[in-house]
């Protein structure tokens, strides 16, 4: 992500992310509800749509076009199918590093302008960098939308003819601290790069972080800039989504304007192609943070995004920790309160995913120690998996979770803009699925399934014997109470 | 012959085919916008149920579903002295227990329906929101006004979410980034003023809540008379008023003053606060005093005047320490304003060795902003503020917190329709008379949460003033 978000927005970002199951277990015996809270079935809203244009430039660039004209706004989304999967072994970062580049100018866009040119004209922008995939949108007022299509047009085709040594310095130190502040100096933040680790095997594209190691960043380079632009951002290599308030017929005039001299590549972008990681066994691992609250991670290798057992993981992520009634936020947060919080989410990517369980410890009682009240933690946790492992989920818990993914595709229908909006959506199910308006394709997903597959799922994908845990515990000295 | 004909069809071709290739656009200037279009802003159709609560529909049929907010003007600076984080504790506590169920019994009927139900408080204002596939809305509208209106404040839950909100402290002293947000507003407002301490209170006054304290709040504060219900979506006022007359209409309780927040007490000398992170990787800097409240008259020229120096990506300060300088991942300026002057600061996460050259370079901008600005920069900063304006407007989250911006602010009817023409109205005269008022470095805290040892002496040598060393505790007792 390129730019500075202040801390409360990223925190809730944080736990948005995190909280991508909602569940339960049985409900407290209790008194009768009233009947308002018991609808016989889930409640089915009607197909989803997306209604969109798209053609192919003869450059290659696939374009998408969506119209919807609540407010005066259009947004401009662009994916470029490349992320951190295709770096170079010392170079890990730059996929990253680049879309900061792309902000800089380009041939007819001093150094500057583009910022400038686009707030001028009320618009916002930002680039975002995963594994697979680079994507930037500007959102503005849909009369400025020819001025976001020339800057969007000319980093596409003319990006290195601005770039310097100076200008590449002047972003890897902004990485940097992006590093610095997200990484080293948030709490538990050097996790998720050890678990990469852990999990893929050497050479495996998510084995490093999109962030990158320090040493990387350093040692990235003009010639780098030079070389992966020419390669990975063609325009056969991207799509374009332009939605909002726009008129198909005369946004598809502009975009042949301003795209029809981006030149094409020389060779197209292969497949990325990596043998399936595996785990054989348990791999346990505990580093120090300066933190005063342990915590566990628990992580397996899943399917690829849209596989058979995909979805069932997103159900499983519900029922163990969505909701005050989930599995394991009933049992270590609510009941047994030895727990701070827990989530449970299936990451899904194209080279195959990950789920993962993370639980923060409650700081320890009675002189037990971080190592025992995880010990603790982590027993519960396997029996709740088991659980699921052995009997579906209930019909009222599996239905729950399902009315959940439902409303979110609903509420996912309300904005256009910026990231996760239906720009970004139709984009992001064009690059995965050839479908942009696979809306209603994913719903079905989750709407076709029943408690026993999950159960299934649960049994298949999350061995007891072949997963990762990481603990993190207090640094020396930083236990609670102590560096007071 | 025919191989002449050939050569000629083959012209032809060609020819054709360039003229339906693209013309390379012209590039040399960019291409200038088209007048904005004119944004027709949603009618609020104004109801009153029959207990005199108003009710305010925003038709907006994209997307089936509804959002409803119940907003009660008292929030956490209506919290008396000695109870700081009551407002939020009786807010964390509406869904705990409602009506005739437990805090799990709330949790699956909510998100059984496919809802998101939930409860805050700000400064002002407490929220209860419902946002809802709106085939569920009748459903969901009874379990809404139970957590609301009829919480039971169940002893062993406000147990465990004490102890959650004690457990959050803990992990606060572990992030640089939400300690810094806590050490600066004690350091400006002191302990005593309620802005000083965060919106959950102190460790201390949340051991001695009681659940009388928290039904005390709630019957006092959570009046019809006091109160605004939004509806936002894919709904109508006849349906929809029926529903809500059913579910709030017998509401009642006691009309009630709140009093204003008295202003805090400016700062008057430049002081430097370090709070010792030993080892951080970055050093969290922020810079600033006491700002302006909601109410201002300067509103419109301190928004212009915030988005030139660090609202927006463009604005200097993130143009000068991370554009230019590449000392942070970026820098923002804020004002906070609420009922009474709430805080303005300036700040960012600055690597550690960067320091002190970070300092020099925010009070470079700090003192720059007091100067002329050319007219350029006023004129992109209001056009950023005005032409993006209609994003509060696309979906119906973000409609209903608008409209409830208006109830506890009492911005005028006319508020969202005469937005674009008074931001158009600042001038850059404007704009150095509120910079001139409003910014005054040589008087601001300068608040370093970072690696002391490694940092002092740095700071120490710019002699922008005394250096005070803060204890974690000092900031959040």
């Amino acid at each position: 992500m390129r730019a500075f978000r202040n801390t409360a927005a990223a925190i809730a970002i944080a736990v948005i992310a995190g909280a991508v199951g909602h569940a339960q277990t049985t409900p407290k015996p209790a008194a009768p509800r009233p009947a308002a809270t018991r609808p016989a079935a889930a409640p089915r809203a009607g197909a989803l749509s997306v209604p969109f244009t798209q053609f192919t430039l003869p450059n290659g660039l696939h374009v998408i076009l969506h119209e919807d004209h609540t407010v005066p706004l259009a947004t401009v989304n662009v994916w470029y199918h490349v992320g951190s999967a295709r770096e170079k072994p010392g170079r890990t970062g730059f996929a990253h590093l680049f879309e900061h580049l792309m902000f800089e100018g380009s041939g007819h866009v001093k150094e500057g302008e583009f910022d400038t040119l686009l707030e001028a004209a009320g618009a916002t922008n930002n680039g975002s960098t995963q594994t697979d995939r680079t994507n930037y949108y500007i959102d503005l007022p849909s009369n400025a939308l020819e001025l976001a299509l020339f800057l969007e047009s000319d980093r596409m085709g003319y990006l290195i003819d601005a770039m310097s040594p100076a200008r590449v310095n002047g972003q890897r130190d902004v990485v940097k601290n992006e590093r610095r502040q997200s990484y080293e100096n948030a709490p538990y933040g050097l996790a998720d790069i050890e678990i990469a680790k852990m999990l893929y095997p050497e050479g495996h594209p998510y084995r490093w972080p999109t962030i990158g190691y320090m040493e990387d960043l350093t040692a990235a380079s003009y010639e780098d800039v030079v070389e992966f632009f020419k390669r990975y951002y063609q325009p056969s290599n991207a799509s374009l989504v332009i939605a909002g308030d726009i008129d198909q017929v005369k946004t598809r005039g502009l975009v042949e304007k301003w795209f029809s001299d981006v030149k094409a590549g020389t060779a197209p972008v292969a497949p990325i192609d990596f043998p399936h990681a595996m785990l054989t066994s348990v791999q346990k691992k505990t580093m120090q943070d300066r933190v005063q609250l342990p915590r566990l991670y628990i992580s397996w290798l899943t399917p690829p995004l849209y596989s058979p057992g995909d979805a069932e993981l997103d159900v499983v992520s519900q029922i163990l920790a969505g909701g005050k009634n989930s599995r394991l936020y009933k049992r270590l947060v609510y009941d047994l309160q030895i727990a701070q919080d827990v989530s449970a989410f299936e990451a899904s990517a194209a080279l195959g995913s990950q789920f993962q369980v993370v639980v923060t410890a409650r700081p320890p009682e009675n002189g037990a120690t971080p190592q025992a009240l995880i010990d603790r933690i982590r027993g519960i946790v396997d029996e709740e998996i088991a659980k699921l492992q052995k009997d579906p989920p209930t019909q009222r818990e599996f239905e729950r979770a399902i009315n959940q993914i439902e409303a979110s595709f609903l509420n996912r229908m309300e904005s256009t803009g910026g990231f996760g909006g239906k720009g970004d959506q139709l984009n992001a199910y064009y690059t995965n699925t050839g479908n942009p308006d696979y809306f209603n394709e994913d719903l079905s997903r989750y709407r076709s399934l029943s408690a026993t597959d999950v159960q299934s799922a649960a049994a298949f994908w999350l061995p007891a014997g072949r997963r990762i845990e990481l603990v993190v515990e207090p640094t020396k000295g930083s236990e609670p109470g102590k560096d007071k | 012959m025919k191989r002449r004909l050939t050569i000629v069809l083959a012209l032809l071709v060609s020819a054709s085919v360039a003229l339906l290739a693209q013309q390379p656009p012209d590039r040399s200037v960019a291409p200038k916008p088209a007048p904005p279009p004119a944004l027709h802003l949603p009618s609020i159709q104004k109801r009153t149920l029959s207990n005199g609560l108003p009710v305010w529909i925003v038709e907006l049929h994209k997307v089936p579903v509804a959002h409803a907010t119940l907003v009660v003007r008292a929030g956490t600076a209506s919290d008396p002295r000695g109870k700081y984080g009551i407002a939020n504790l009786t807010a964390e506590m509406l869904d705990e227990g409602a009506g005739t169920r437990d805090a799990l019994q709330i949790a699956d009927a909510v998100d059984f329906l496919g809802a998101n139900l939930s409860t805050s408080s700000s400064s002002d204002a407490s929220y209860v929101d419902l946002q809802v596939p709106v085939a569920r809305l009748a459903d969901a509208l009874p379990i809404m006004a139970d957590v609301a209106l009829r919480p039971t404040f169940p002893q062993d839950e406000l147990k465990r979410v004490r102890e959650d909100l004690l457990t959050s402290i803990v992990e606060a002293e572990d992030d640089p980034a939400t300690l810094v947000q806590f050490a600066f507003p004690r350091i400006v407002f002191g302990p005593q003023h309620r802005y000083g301490t965060m919106s959950f209170g102190t460790a201390a006054t949340l051991k001695a809540f009681t659940i009388a304290d928290l039904k005390q709040f709630h019957s006092t504060h959570y009046v019809p008379s006091n109160s605004l219900l939004i509806v936002t979506g894919d709904v109508t006022p006849e349906t929809a008023v029926a529903r809500l007359e059913q579910s709030f209409g017998q509401w009642k309780g006691a009309p009630l003053q709140i009093p204003p927040v008295p202003a805090a007490p400016q700062l008057t000398s430049r002081q430097i606060y370090i709070v010792d992170k030993p080892g951080a990787a970055q050093s969290q800097i922020r810079i600033g005093w006491v700002g302006a409240p909601r109410s201002t008259p300067d509103y419109f020229a301190l928004r212009v005047m915030n988005t030139i120096l660090g609202e927006a990506f463009t604005s200097r300060l993130n143009q000068n320490l991370r554009e230019e300088h590449g000392y942070a991942y970026g820098a923002s300026s804020r004002f906070d304003m609420r009922g009474s002057a709430g805080p303005f600061y300036a700040a960012a996460g600055v690597q550690t060795d960067k320091t002190s050259e970070s300092l020099t370079e925010f009070f470079k901008e700090l003192d720059g902003i007091r100067k002329a600005v050319p007219a350029n920069e006023v004129e992109k900063a209001k056009n950023y503020l005005a032409l993006l304006m209609p994003r509060n407007f696309e979906t119906t989250g973000s409609l209903a917190n608008s409209l409830a911006q208006m109830f506890v602010y009492n911005l005028p009817a006319d508020y969202y329709s005469t937005y674009t023409q008074r931001v158009r109205a600042v001038t850059p005269a404007d704009v150095q008379r509120v910079a001139e008022k409003y910014i005054q470095p040589d008087k601001f805290a300068v608040v370093v949460v970072g690696d002391r040892k490694v940092i002092e002496p740095g700071i120490k040598a710019l002699n922008l003033g005394p250096i005070k060393s803060v204890e974690i505790d000092e900031i959040l007792r």
